[in-house]
């Protein structure tokens, strides 16, 4: 019942967000904000996570492929559809999670805790689409951005991996990349970037917007909200890889 | 003026507001003074539309905030600039885009004329020069004056101060109060009070209302407090028996029984008090 009501506030939270902006330059400057906050700000974990990510999935698809009927050139290719389906938006997003996820939540909670949401709507400002809009347009402009990087450098970290360890040649590796390479697997990669940011973004916003009590309870929220988004994260992941695929 | 006209509103099973009836009038510092728990902040939010009343009306010059529209009231918003007991200060801005953050939100001024009312406003706090000091970096005192220059920066026609002098000493208590004072009469603002600063309530106090288990208890001004006979009144105010001794003093000298220009000298050679000692502090 608490969860009902919970999800209900939820998707109020969201219905409030569309409203006519008291000042379109004010949200515009605030969706700019929050875009390089959570994109730039979240870029140097992505990158290393990336790379690595490639790097540890050539190394570990190599040491399973031992088979003498199995090209080398495959490890390119389990190397790029891994990354591209699953490790590139599921891993990194649930990373994010943690990061963007609990910086919304602490920021908000602690806007609340200390009054400024009040005096915001004092003044006559929809506190719900001035501060929770352009955090969720932020991420799911720049989330998805992050996602291609990681895709991108964590296909490179296969290939650096690769050479470096002299299980797989970089020409090798190139050849695996173009073999039976199916487009619709980077849409699907997308749909899940896509799905991600917002959930990331939302949930962590209704956690931090409706945060009541102390500097222990914004905490608390932050906690809540990045569990709650892995939580959906995995669900969804579940439900479009079964749809999709 | 605003008007509350039999308010009331309960949480769950606790009624909190029981009924209030008061008129807060236009260019006074109205205050509203009360025990803990006697639905004071309560009052206040709903007054300005955090809280949603459960029955009653509560009328800016004859509007009533309960029945109007989110674009009226979003639209009255814009009248009403409020100073919270914790200053509610955007901690990301400086002062300066602090107080020119509803000049942005709500004026298409170019920048050199938000920034010259910014400072216009900043001076008349006595702030001026603090225009790129972070909240952070400013005293109790300071973060209240520029809480009160943000509040006031779009010239608004009500201002709701929620415990002003919280956290303050006693002389910059004094200093905030008389701004607010002089800005409520400055701009001819509705300017309402929350406060249990009994300083507050007989320096500025024009019109109080004394709110006791979410009722409109008593009414007056400062003056009237003091000669007021309400027991509870006076339990509230003079709780100390300091106080109470006080109020009877003052009580009788107005009544003549104690001489208005009694000689402090007669009393101090009547040995009350040690002679000297104190003026020696004092130095």
């Amino acid at each position: 019942m608490i969860q009902l009501s919970s999800f209900g506030k939820y998707l109020l939270m969201i219905r409030g967000m569309f409203h006519k902006p008291e000042n379109l330059k004010m949200y515009w400057k605030e969706f700019m904000h929050q875009s390089v906050e959570i994109g730039y700000g979240s870029f140097g974990i992505v990158v290393i996570i990336s790379v690595f990510m490639g790097a540890v999935s050539a190394v570990q698809t190599a040491f399973q492929l031992t088979s003498p009927f199995v090209t080398r050139e495959t490890i390119a290719l389990v190397v790029r559809d891994t990354v591209i389906l699953e490790f590139a938006p599921t891993l990194i997003c649930i990373v994010l999670a943690g990061v963007v996820g609990s910086k919304i939540a602490s920021e908000l909670g602690n806007m609340r805790v200390s009054e400024q949401i009040d005096a915001l709507e004092i003044m006559g400002i929809n506190t719900k689409s001035y501060l929770i809009g352009p955090k969720i347009l932020g991420a799911l402009l720049t989330i998805p951005m992050l996602v291609v990087v990681a895709m991108v450098l964590g296909i490179y970290g296969g290939r650096m991996a690769g050479a470096l360890g002299g299980f797989l040649s970089a020409d090798e590796f190139d050849r695996g990349l173009q073999d039976r390479f199916v487009a619709k697997n980077v849409w699907i990669g997308l749909a899940k970037a896509y799905s991600f940011s917002f959930i990331i973004s939302s949930v962590a916003a209704y956690y931090g917007y409706y945060v009541k009590g102390g500097a222990l309870e914004i905490g608390r929220a932050s906690t809540n909200a990045v569990i709650t988004s892995c939580i959906m994260i995995l669900i969804t992941d579940y439900l479009i890889a079964y749809f999709l695929l | 003026m605003i008007e509350v006209k039999d308010v009331r509103k309960s949480f769950r099973d606790k009624a909190v507001l029981k009924g209030v009836n008061f008129v807060f009038e236009t260019s006074k510092t109205n205050m509203i003074i009360g025990a803990s728990g006697s639905g004071k902040t309560v009052l206040q939010k709903c007054m300005v539309g955090l809280i949603e009343v459960d029955q009653g009306e509560i009328l800016f010059e004859g509007r009533n905030l309960t029945t109007m529209t989110p674009e009226a009231r979003k639209e009255l918003r814009q009248q009403v600039g409020m100073l919270f007991q914790g200053v509610a200060l955007f901690d990301s801005m400086n002062v300066e885009r602090n107080v020119m953050f509803p000049l942005d939100m709500f004026t298409d001024w170019d920048i050199k004329k938000k920034l010259e009312r910014v400072n216009t406003v900043l001076e008349r706090v006595g702030l001026t020069g603090t225009n790129k000091k972070f909240s952070n970096e400013l005293s109790g005192g300071m973060r209240k004056r520029v809480g009160i220059a943000r509040a006031v920066v779009l010239k608004p026609k009500y201002l709701f101060c929620d415990e002003p002098n919280s956290g303050l000493d006693p002389r910059t208590s004094m200093l905030i109060d008389k701004l607010i004072h002089e800005i409520t009469i400055e701009n001819q603002i509705t300017t309402v009070i929350n406060t249990h600063d009994m300083n507050s309530v007989m320096e500025i106090g024009e019109n109080i209302l004394y709110l006791e288990d979410g009722i409109s208890e008593w009414k007056g001004s400062n003056k009237d407090l003091v000669f007021s006979k309400h027991q509870r009144l006076n339990d509230f105010i003079f709780a100390s028996e300091f106080l109470k001794d006080a109020k009877d003093m003052r009580a009788l000298e107005t009544r003549g029984i104690i001489d208005d220009n009694r000689d402090m000298n007669e009393i101090l050679k009547e040995g009350k008090i040690e002679p000297g000692k104190d003026e020696k502090n004092d130095k």
